[in-house]
């Protein structure tokens, strides 16, 4: 059975931080389609945490298209990983690394190189939302 | 399951204009509240801020001095066993009787509370490893809080309210002990009150928020409304406070910059309205903390403080 864990000083809210692991786990293909999640009550009782947290993170699992809540049997993982995926993460993983030795030889720091991609994502966020 | 909206679900927690006065000093005033059935609610404050002063209202320890208060539908004029049967209680330092044993606090509970649940208290004992036989003054902190807890929970009363519960225990065991309220929560629906001084632990366990100061309500409403309502925005240090979309909570201000915490209507595009501002989403933490830090409003007389220590739709007319 797939289990949550919970990070209380990262400052992403709880139910963002089950969903994400969600995501990242089918990304890395620990959770597949058909695999049940864990009922509310459980993850409640697991992590010591609002079962309404849980409820919210499930319905965005939802809404995602990730998961879906099957009457009297739990919620189950609804998506396959796409087939295409594993090649255009290889290929953007190539070109990432390209990119961070181009930075390291300019000079940037760890750090400004984070504050740099955190910029960068923030600001392409702001041309989404206007 | 719970549900943490206010629609149509019933109220487990209602008060109107509540106050209580101690000779000339008011502990707490003017306290108007709905919890709806389902929400686990954090109350926070500083000591003397008057969390006590309600715990022990919505309890039935206290009377009130004026205002209304019902429970689940039970109000003040309710026969107090039916008001205390909505109500299980788990006090800050686990009260029990240190040479009885833990069935003898049972047996205790039974006798006192019509609807208690006999098989719960027993097979939580059980699944904690703690046995009946042994007398209070031989477990554990930890264990002795569960045994309050399983007590609180075995009235099967529709409420729990929990005062500063996990205070006096090591991390592992308050850990433990919030794994069986959210669990009890997630399985039965119970509304949970938990008065902590630890805020940052309440992100995790609460989605419904009051935040009292000076025996005033400061904050009140479900986390994600309050999160939602709420912006952090910095702006160059000449903004004045009029001029801010919202009402401004909390200021810090630098050399030339400010960061002020303003409340606005839900969703308001404030960075778009204002090209130069930056506008990001408060945490939950941050939130608690700017609200504890504004003087209470008994101790500010003016128009704005009061103005102030009621931010909610009125508060709304300042933004423009």
């Amino acid at each position: 059975m797939f289990r949550f864990r919970l990070d209380g000083s990262s400052g992403v809210p709880p139910y963002l931080q089950l969903v994400h692991q969600v995501r990242q786990s089918l990304l890395l293909g620990y959770l597949r389609e058909g695999d049940r999640l864990p009922t509310v009550k459980d993850v409640a009782g697991d992590l010591a945490i609002n079962p309404n947290t849980v409820v919210k993170a499930y319905r965005q699992l939802e809404h995602e298209g990730l998961a879906g809540g099957r009457p009297g049997q739990g919620t189950f993982i609804t998506a396959t990983s796409s087939p295409a995926l594993p090649e255009a993460q290889q290929a953007l993983r190539e070109s990432l690394e390209e990119w961070l030795r181009a930075a390291e030889e300019a000079g940037l720091s760890s750090e400004e190189i984070t504050a740099l991609i955190a910029v960068a994502r923030h600001d392409l966020k702001k041309e989404k939302v206007s | 399951m719970t549900q943490n909206d206010a629609g149509d679900s019933p109220l487990a927690l209602r008060t109107d204009h509540l106050g209580r006065r101690y000779g000339r000093v008011w502990g707490l005033r003017d306290c108007t509240l709905e919890v709806p059935a389902g929400a686990i609610v954090g109350l926070v404050g500083p000591n003397g801020a008057g969390k006590t002063t309600l715990l022990e209202m919505i309890i039935g320890l206290l009377q009130p001095t004026e205002g209304q208060l019902s429970v689940f539908g039970e109000t003040l004029h309710a026969p107090m066993t039916a008001r205390l049967a909505r109500v299980g209680y788990v006090a800050q330092d686990h009260p029990l009787y240190r040479d009885f044993s833990v069935a003898d606090m049972f047996h205790l509970g039974r006798s006192m509370n019509p609807s208690w649940d006999q098989e719960l208290a027993q097979a939580r004992m059980e699944a904690l490893d703690i046995p009946l036989k042994r007398k209070v003054k031989a477990l554990s902190g930890g264990q002795r809080a569960q045994v309050s807890l399983s007590m609180a929970l075995a009235k099967r009363a529709p409420l729990l309210v929990l005062d500063e519960p996990v205070s006096s225990l090591d991390p592992v065991a308050r850990l433990e002990f919030m794994r069986e309220v959210m669990a009890t929560a997630a399985e039965s629906g119970l509304t949970v009150l938990i008065a902590s001084h630890v805020v940052s632990e309440l992100e995790r366990f609460c989605d419904w928020l009051i935040v009292l100061t000076g025996g005033q309500v400061q904050l009140a409403g479900s986390a994600d409304d309050l999160i939602a309502e709420h912006q952090v925005l910095t702006v160059p240090r000449a903004t004045l406070d009029a001029d801010l979309p919202g009402f401004p909570v909390h200021r810090t201000d630098s050399d030339r910059h400010s960061t002020v915490l303003v409340r606005t209507e839900q969703g308001r595009p404030v960075a778009r309205e204002h090209p130069g501002w930056q506008a990001d989403p408060v945490g939950f933490e941050q939130l608690i903390m700017a609200y504890l830090q504004r003087p209470s409003r008994s101790a500010a007389k003016d128009d704005t403080a009061q103005a102030a220590a009621r931010p909610g739709p009125s508060t709304k007319a300042v933004s423009r």
